[in-house]
């Protein structure tokens, strides 16, 4: 027969969990990864770029991906969004006459959408199996196709909808930018920035673009200013000297800066991101997500890691389930040896 | 009336109506997997990057496994809170959560877009503490095994295995312990893995204490399963219906749905979130619709004269199973939204892969149970 200090045991050994995800402050929590010192990056200026997709060609080419085809010719690669087989994309916005660049009434402007390289991605804590992965030095988001088991949750959970999986493929991969990292040791970098003819996406260490990001936005609109293009060289001489980066000639121009909305996309969204935004139109207009401080892997790690650190909460259940367990069956037993069956 | 009479197999025919349809589906589910696997998921799936996971991690695998956790709930009750009186119930509930388990597991191979490194799951080098995914994947998987164990004696019964059956039976509190622990784990986690898609989960189902409302309704819907399963399986095997076991047990589900409303409710009045339910969307309708299924089996069965009633007993069976599903696919599917352009709804084929799954199912339980001592004898056909 069921007794009462039994049934209490049990209460409390099943209680242990659910108090535990109920718990007001979390013994674990953990708060947003910050990007390594040398993280590297991009910067793309909205109001620089002329939608002219050569980022999306030369991506194309130095990630050996495909061909998407839209129109009924075949002619040319013509992709709407980012897929498994495209990582770089450039959208445009449009309202209206469509006629003012930079206008968000009867205006357009130009997004790129490509991976953000989080400081906490989402898709690295996603990886049941460790195949995204964030560089410790470059903070570069990679992707290992021979871990990846291909159950997709990294492209539920980022935010950004960058990481896609091939559908139309038996052995589909997940394809994202990396940001050329396999061109890096021959001193390439990230191939969008090297082929951009505004300087509109620039290449280079997250930190200097975002001194450079709050240089253009202090300017005064209609003021001219030098604009890099290519990659920006690292602030510090040292630095520049060490690294090993194709050397390439001083490629600036003076351009004419545009009314900038006040806002570095990326600078605090979900903790910071690598890959940093300027524009004269709404974000959100252009697609990119409204995203709190706090990123969700920090939200979920916290969970998870209350729940589980060193095991101690499953271990300690299973020890009072097993105690409780051994003297409830040992009492079935007596009672089916008991001549009942 | 003894309530630990030995289990039986029921006998009679393999060959019937119902286990042929059964043939039919599962021989249609191989053709579409055929075709799944020689051209890749987008030949037979509508699923795409803006809705990665549809009918088959949703439906076959997060609610499938919800839907085997009868094992687990009423071994609870047996083994944890010593109510030895429900012992004739544990054994039919342990085989559906055997094969909804074991097909949730096999299941997320047919959805897995590199299957071939499944293993990685289970190999050291792989695994990625910090993620919830992994936590649920390992662990379902150790709990297949665990069940597999806790269900063997019935097969060395069967095979005659008495010294092993014996030896096992020495061990077996462990297994059951652990057979308690492991589904809270995962079944919690299940709900964990919303958190980390963030905004794109409304905030009626998005929520820190997710992992709770998940791990309860997985309980209740555990006792929800074996309401409905012993209906059905005392109609279609013309047994007598264990009332007066259901009827306690339909109780202390009241008492968790109870204590899971109570969560449920003060957190969206805590966060702020429940002026989501206010607005008109297909969201908010479903949101509505999973409220009304969670609060129905109070009015069905909530006093005992009406629990004492099988078809009042089965209908909250199917209340808590439809609540706990639809409270699963609001979070998944119906309030996850990446954004404008993005749409999904099953394919045919898909839908196939679905039934043919649950034909697997049917089909083994009739074998089983009709070969193996599963059902107790005391209530063996009347005929």
């Amino acid at each position: 027969m069921a007794n009462r200090r039994d049934f209490l045991k049990g209460c409390l050994a099943s209680g242990g969990a659910a108090a535990a995800a109920l718990a007001p402050e979390p013994a674990c929590a953990r708060d947003n990864l910050q990007q390594p010192p040398d993280a590297l990056g991009l910067l793309y200026d909205s109001t620089l770029c002329v939608g002219c997709q050569a980022c999306v060609a030369a991506c194309k080419h130095v990630n050996e991906n495909p061909a998407e085809f839209r129109t009924i010719d075949h002619l040319w690669d013509s992709p709407l969004d980012t897929t498994g087989h495209t990582f770089n994309v450039i959208k445009v916005y449009s309202s209206g006459t469509g006629e003012v660049k930079n206008a968000e009434t009867n205006g357009f402007a130009f997004m790129k959408t490509s991976c953000m390289h989080c400081a906490d991605p989402s898709c690295v804590s996603a990886c049941p199996v460790s195949a995204m992965q964030k560089d410790p030095v470059t903070g570069i988001v990679s992707y290992d196709p021979d871990a990846c088991f291909g159950c997709r949750y990294c492209v539920a959970a980022c935010a950004f909808g960058i990481p896609k999986y091939q559908y139309d493929s038996p052995t589909g991969r997940i394809g994202k930018c990396e940001l050329c990292r396999h061109r890096h040791k021959d001193g390439h970098y990230s191939a969008c920035a090297e082929v951009c003819p505004t300087g509109a996406t620039l290449f280079g260490r997250t930190s200097d673009l975002l001194v450079e990001a709050k240089r253009r936005l202090a300017l005064k609109p209609g003021a001219t200013t030098k604009i890099p293009r290519g990659r920006l060289p690292y602030s510090d001489a040292a630095a520049e000297k060490a690294s090993t980066w194709r050397k390439e000639p001083d490629q600036h121009y003076e351009a004419q800066m545009a009314t900038y909305l006040q806002h570095v996309y990326g600078e605090t969204e979900y903790g910071s991101t690598q890959v940093l935004k300027l524009s004269a139109v709404s974000f959100e207009k252009l697609g990119m997500p409204d995203l709190p401080p706090q990123s969700s892997a920090s939200k979920s790690e916290t969970i998870q890691h209350t729940l589980y650190q060193g095991m101690v909460m499953p271990v300690a259940l299973l020890v009072g389930m097993t105690y409780v367990a051994k003297r409830n069956v040992v009492h079935d037993e007596d009672a089916s040896e008991g001549g009942q069956s | 009336m003894s309530a630990h009479s030995p289990a039986a197999p029921l006998g009679g025919r393999l060959l019937n109506p119902v286990t042929m349809v059964c043939g039919l589906l599962i021989a249609a589910m191989m053709a579409v997997l055929l075709t799944r696997f020689i051209f890749g998921l987008g030949a037979v799936t509508n699923l795409n990057d803006g809705y990665p996971w549809g009918l088959w991690v949703i439906v076959d695998v997060l609610i499938g496994s919800a839907f085997a956790c009868g094992g687990f709930s009423v071994a609870m009750l047996v083994y944890i809170f010593n109510k030895g009186e429900y012992h004739p119930l544990v054994r039919p509930a342990l085989l559906t959560s055997l094969f909804g388990y074991t097909l949730a597991g096999v299941g997320v191979i047919f959805d897995l877009g590199r299957y071939w490194n499944f293993w990685h799951i289970l190999w050291p080098g792989y695994g990625n503490l910090n993620s919830a995914l992994f936590e649920t994947a390992t662990c379902i998987s150790v709990y297949i095994l665990v069940m597999w164990i806790e269900f063997s004696p019935v097969f060395m019964d069967k095979l005659g295995l008495t010294v092993a059956k014996k030896k096992l039976n020495k061990v077996l509190y462990f297994f059951i312990a652990l057979g308690t622990v492991l589904p809270m784990m995962h079944q919690s986690s299940i709900g964990t893995l919303l958190v980390l898609m963030g905004s794109q989960v409304n905030p009626l189902w998005q929520t820190p204490v997710v992992p709770l409302l998940y791990l309860l309704t997985a309980i209740t819907m555990g006792y929800g399963v074996v309401l409905f399963e012993s209906c059905i399986a005392s109609s279609a095997e013309r047994r007598k219906i264990e009332v007066h076991l259901l009827q306690p047990m339909a109780k202390v589900m009241l008492g968790l749905l109870a204590a899971f409303l109570v969560v449920r409710v003060a957190d969206l009045l805590m966060r702020g979130a429940l002026g989501n339910a206010f607005v008109f969307n297909l969201a908010t309708l479903f949101f509505w619709f999973e409220m009304i299924l969670f609060v129905l089996p109070f009015v069905l069965i909530g006093s005992v004269e009406q629990r004492r009633n099988p078809a009042r007993l089965f209908l909250a069976g199917v209340a808590i199973m439809l609540g706990g599903s639809v409270l699963r696919l609001n979070g998944y599917l119906i309030g996850y939204d990446t954004g404008p352009g993005w749409n999904y709804f099953p394919s045919v084929p898909e839908l196939v892969v679905t039934l043919g799954m649950f034909a697997i199912e049917v089909l083994g339980y009739i074998i089983i149970t009709r070969r193996f001592p599963v059902l107790s004898r005391e209530a063996a056909p009347a005929h």
